[in-house]
């Protein structure tokens, strides 16, 4: 197969592969979870969380649910902070990361797009993009795909199903 | 089926209905306005419900009878009992290619979530019929009538016996807590997902009694398993058939002070020209002359009335009022 | 009883003869396998959909026409999840477990073949339940109240969750954030609204299947992106012949397919619906398997036990349905209008009165399942061709289809931002060991079994008693025990056996 197209992360020589030790990035995910969990109890103690008469009032069973995501992230968090022997080691390579945003980045920018030109006029030009940028493919290939793609969508989901996806100017011109 | 119109049913099966109805674009030159383009049509409400299959309804009898020169499609929006496809709608003035079914949570949904709208951010179009509830109990239970079923819940104290229904705070609540305000007796709400669910559970046993729309429980009733006792109506069911719905006596009769009935009509939004509302008008009149909306509305027990223009605006403010005082006094509003 | 069963049958199959009638199955499952692979665009929505369009045809030629739909779409649940970790239906997410490493491993063939076969077997299973056992079928589904609802989610939830190599907090935290998850939005039982912070977005909640979409379809695609490859599946050698190998080996899991379609048959019928089905499957057949060690690096008995309950689920689903007017899946749910719509009126009455209709739907479920088996079976190597694909190519339109899918779920923009969301939890969560599973089956059961417990609480005014009240809850719960403390149990067990040899000598 066309192995050119596929990627393949660039080691540049005097370069440091350094990001994050997954210890911080443990630590990081265990503060997030703590943090939603405490929205999870406050929101619930708001809503009522005892037990009435005839059970559990809206807020009971979230708030527990909170209570023991609070205790098991601050478990994860406490194991990493007093462990010692902690991971130091690299959460993601450098050049991995790049090429995890690489694809992170114009699929943000694709669902961005969709809100100003809809979603079929924002695929062909994510696919055409993405193709040229991360897979090196000429221009005369990356269109045709990109087109074409959206295109079936369109005829499948508008024509074929009569489920209308989100749409910009261009459909608006052609009277969709 | 003939080949021909085996093939034509083929097409219009793979392209919608935009190709069957172009060849049968109406000869009416009194319309000044027609649709431009797929007019949307929002379902408050989850797919397999009563409203989605009414609007479905409408979509298939449309399109097989060529009523649009643009097809319609059915899009739900069911998030936070409804909440969602009003604001969609509220928030879309203008759109003359947007229309909306409703069913009680029109009036339910602002007043116990607190979302802002009602009746007034949108366009009334037309009523196209009152759905109606019935009181069910297990046919193997000794109550006969109304009177002797709420006389013993009322003498069992509260919360002996349940009263199943759809949703919370929506209209089987509202048909729950008014029976309670009009007799002694004191129930025990238990919501449900849907009213097959809830059909299921009286059959069962699993509770007392339920306040069913007709269609969701007349194969029970036909199948000797359930038993109806009373209709929320003002008079008793006109319904022609096999099924003796007119033999039900209405609450009142029953000696149940209240009635209630639930709205299937549609609203579009606001800011649209009286020419755009008088062709919807129109159009859902000439679907009401389809032989499958009249089937519908008799296996269903659907109380036939029609309205639109002032009189349905009369009407939905009315209802809207009602609704406001029950749900205050039951106290189900948003704090 | 036997034998008018039968000879309903074979007038059933009579009715099928008409070729119009073949060929709208024909159309219909291959629709519905396009439903299926389309993630987000799930049974339901695509039943829905297309029911307006069967207006013009008879109500036999129309069931047997959506209920094709349904069969396509749970053959083609199965496809993206084995290929691309993208689980088209609810249901398929547990077959991605063993599924997608198989491709990955460049077994891709096999898996689909065994997915395919295992459904096949499943709803085959299933529909001669249908055929000899329904009315007294039938009446048991009566017997389940909110209260045995929740013994069975408990169920569920017991069999499938076991210790694993992770580590049980962050196993802990996963479950709970699938459940805070699942509790956002309305309260089915107060109408209370929890967490929405006064945003109407919020109000509908986080949907399963938009988190599964970003967490296993978009997480992945970033995994893989950064070991910078493409996926591995790629140089699969691709032919018929796999099918037979795979086929040869199948036999040999029967007990599985057993235990698989009688949980499917059971959850299908009561009902609790296809993606329990799975899950619970998925986890008996991890927990009584000799190989369960291996199970989730690609181990061809994982993709048979979810598949195989979830059609033997989703065929049984439909028995409530015609003779109860009680949906057992959200698709039964959308085709109980339909009938409604086309002027049957589904109960007890249904068989006496509309013989040709229930005879014609139950022979075309016979018939629409060789028929769809065979139209998926000669598409393995096109699908498992699919993976040769560059991956500069495939992966945009990966994503392009997951944002679909997740803005056909509830028709909300909003929601593709959240499912990208979702794939950045996935992504991170796959890099530090949270493991997902629980996550999901919390969020899919956590919502369904908190309204069950609610009600039963509400029927019994706050008496737990209830959940043992009869021997059927009691039962259920019982069972829920023991599974949950299965390891323990097995500990114990193995201890016992192996001391007792050592007595002896």
């Amino acid at each position: 197969m066309s192995d050119k197209h596929d990627l393949v992360p660039e080691h540049k020589p005097g370069q440091s592969e350094r990001t994050v030790s997954t210890r911080a990035m443990e630590l990081a995910v265990a503060a997030a979870l703590m943090l939603v969990a405490a929205v999870v109890m406050s929101d619930s103690w708001r809503v009522g969380a005892g037990w009435a008469v005839d059970g559990p009032q809206a807020g009971y069973f979230p708030f527990y649910i909170g209570v023991i995501m609070f205790v098991a992230s601050a478990i994860t968090f406490g194991v990493h902070v007093l462990t010692k022997a902690p991971d130091l080691s690299n959460f993601v390579d450098r050049s991995a990361l790049l090429l995890v945003l690489k694809v992170l980045a114009p699929t943000v920018g694709f669902v961005v797009l969709i809100e100003f030109v809809g979603i079929y006029v924002a695929a062909a030009i994510f696919i055409s993009v993405f193709m040229v940028w991360l897979g090196s493919y000429s221009l005369v290939k990356a269109i045709p795909v990109g087109v074409a793609v959206p295109a079936v969508l369109f005829w499948l989901f508008e024509i074929m199903f009569l489920i209308p996806l989100p749409k910009g100017p261009l459909e608006a011109a052609l009277g969709y | 089926m003939t080949k021909h119109g085996f093939k034509k049913s083929l097409v219009s099966m793979f392209a919608g209905a935009s190709i069957l109805s172009i060849g049968v674009a109406l000869p009416d030159d009194a319309r000044a306005w027609e649709p431009t383009k797929t007019v949307e049509f929002i379902v408050p409400a989850g797919t397999g419900g009563g409203a989605d299959q009414m609007s479905r309804m409408i979509q298939g009898i449309v399109q097989k009878h060529g009523l649009m020169n643009q097809s319609m499609v059915v899009i739900n929006k069911s998030g936070g009992a409804g909440a969602e496809g009003f604001m969609d709608v509220v928030q879309d003035k203008g759109n003359e290619h947007k229309l909306i079914i409703t069913l009680s949570n029109l009036f339910t949904t602002p007043l116990a979530t607190g979302v802002p709208f009602s009746h007034e951010d949108m366009t009334p179009v037309a009523m196209l019929a009152l759905d109606n509830f019935v009181l069910w109990v297990k046919a193997d239970t000794e109550y006969k009538t109304a009177k002797e079923y709420l006389d013993a819940v009322a003498a069992a104290g509260p919360d002996k016996f349940q009263m199943g229904g759809t949703g919370s705070k929506q209209e089987d609540q509202i048909i729950t807590v008014a029976i309670e305000g009009a007799t002694e007796a004191d129930f025990t709400y238990v919501p449900f997902d849907g009213g097959g669910d809830v059909a299921a559970a009286v059959v069962g046993g699993h509770i007392s009694s339920s306040v069913n729309n007709p269609i969701e429980q007349v194969s029970h009733w036909q199948g000797g398993r359930t038993r109806p006792l009373c209709v929320f109506a003002e008079k008793r069911l006109e319904v022609e058939g096999d099924v003796p719905w007119g033999d039900i006596p209405t609450c009142e009769e029953a000696g149940v002070p209240m009635k209630y009935q639930m709205l299937r009509g549609i609203f579009m939004p606001a800011g649209v020209d009286q020419e755009v509302v008088d062709y919807y008008v129109e159009l859902f009149k000439k679907v009401r002359e389809q032989p499958e909306w009249k089937e519908f509305m008799k296996s269903g027990a659907f109380t036939q009335t029609f309205m639109s223009g002032d009189e349905y605006k009369a009407w939905v403010a009315n209802a809207a009022e009602v609704h406001k005082k029950l749900m205050t006094e039951a106290g189900f509003l948003a704090k | 009883m036997l034998m008018e069963s039968i000879s309903s049958l074979f007038h059933g199959f009579g009715i099928l003869a008409d070729p119009v009638n073949i060929l709208y199955m024909c159309v219909g499952i291959t629709l519905g396998v396009l439903i299926g692979v389309l993630p987000g665009l799930g049974g339901a929505n695509g039943v829905a959909i297309l029911l307006p369009l069967t207006f013009s045809m008879s109500p036999t030629a129309a069931i047997i026409m959506l209920s094709s739909i349904y069969w396509g779409a749970l053959f083609g649940g199965a496809i993206t999840s084995i290929l691309f970790n993208i689980p088209g239906e609810p249901w398929s997410v547990a077959t991605t477990f063993d599924g997608h490493p198989m491709a990955q491993q460049g077994r891709a063939d096999e898996a689909l073949t065994a997915a395919f076969s295992s459904s096949f077997v499943g709803a085959f299973l299933a529909v001669i339940v249908l055929t000899f056992l329904a009315p007294i079928v039938a009446e048991f589904a009566l017997e389940f109240g909110p209260a045995e609802f929740f013994a069975v989610q408990l169920l569920t939830f017991c069999s499938f969750v076991g210790m694993g190599r992770e580590s049980p907090f962050k196993v802990l935290a996963a479950m709970m954030l699938g459940f805070s998850l699942a509790a956002v939005g309305m309260d089915g039982v107060t109408g209370t609204l929890r967490m929405t912070f006064g945003t109407v977005e919020l109000m509908r909640g986080f949907d399963f299947l938009i988190a599964v979409i970003g967490l296993f379809g978009v997480g992945e695609i970033l995994l893989t992106m950064e070991e910078g490859l493409a996926f591995r599946g790629k140089s699969a050698k691709i032919n018929m012949r796999v099918v037979l190998q795979t086929w040869a080996r199948l036999p040999t899991f029967w007990v599985t397919y057993l235990r698989s379609a009688a949980v499917g048959c059971w959850l299908g019928i009561t009902p609790g619906g296809a993606t329990p089905a799975s899950f619970m499957s998925y986890g008996l057949a991890r927990r009584f398997s000799r190989n369960r060690q291996k199970f989730g690096t690609g181990e061809i008995e994982g993709v048979v036990a979810p598949e195989t309950a979830a059609h033997a689920a989703g065929t049984s689903a439909l028995l409530p349905m015609l003779t109860l007017g009680i949906p057992g899946s959200p698709t039964a749910a959308v085709m109980l209008g339909g009938l409604l719509i086309w002027g049957l009126q589904p109960g007890p009455t249904l068989f006496i009165e509309q013989k040709d209709f229930v005879w014609g739907l139950i022979a075309s479920m016979y018939l629409s399942n060789v028929v769809g088996f065979i139209i998926v079976l000669t598409t393995v190597p096109a699908w498992a061709a699919i993976l040769r694909i560059p991956f500069s190519i495939i992966a945009p339109i990966i994503l392009v289809m997951c944002a679909v899918g997740a803005y056909t779920v509830h028709n909300a923009l909003l929601d593709v931002s959240i499912m990208l969301v979702f794939g950045v939890i996935g992504y991170l969560f796959k890099k530090l060991q949270y493991p997902l599973a629980p996550l999901v089956l919390a969020l899919v059961l956590g919502d369904m079994a908190e309204s069950s417990f609610r009600r039963a609480m509400l029927i019994s005014q706050g008496e737990m008693s209830i959940f043992w009240s009869n021997w059927l809850v009691g039962l259920i719960c019982l069972l829920a025990m023991i599974m949950l403390f299965w390891p323990l149990i097995g500990f114990v067990l193995d201890r016992l056996n192996t001391r007792k040899p050592a007595e002896m000598l």
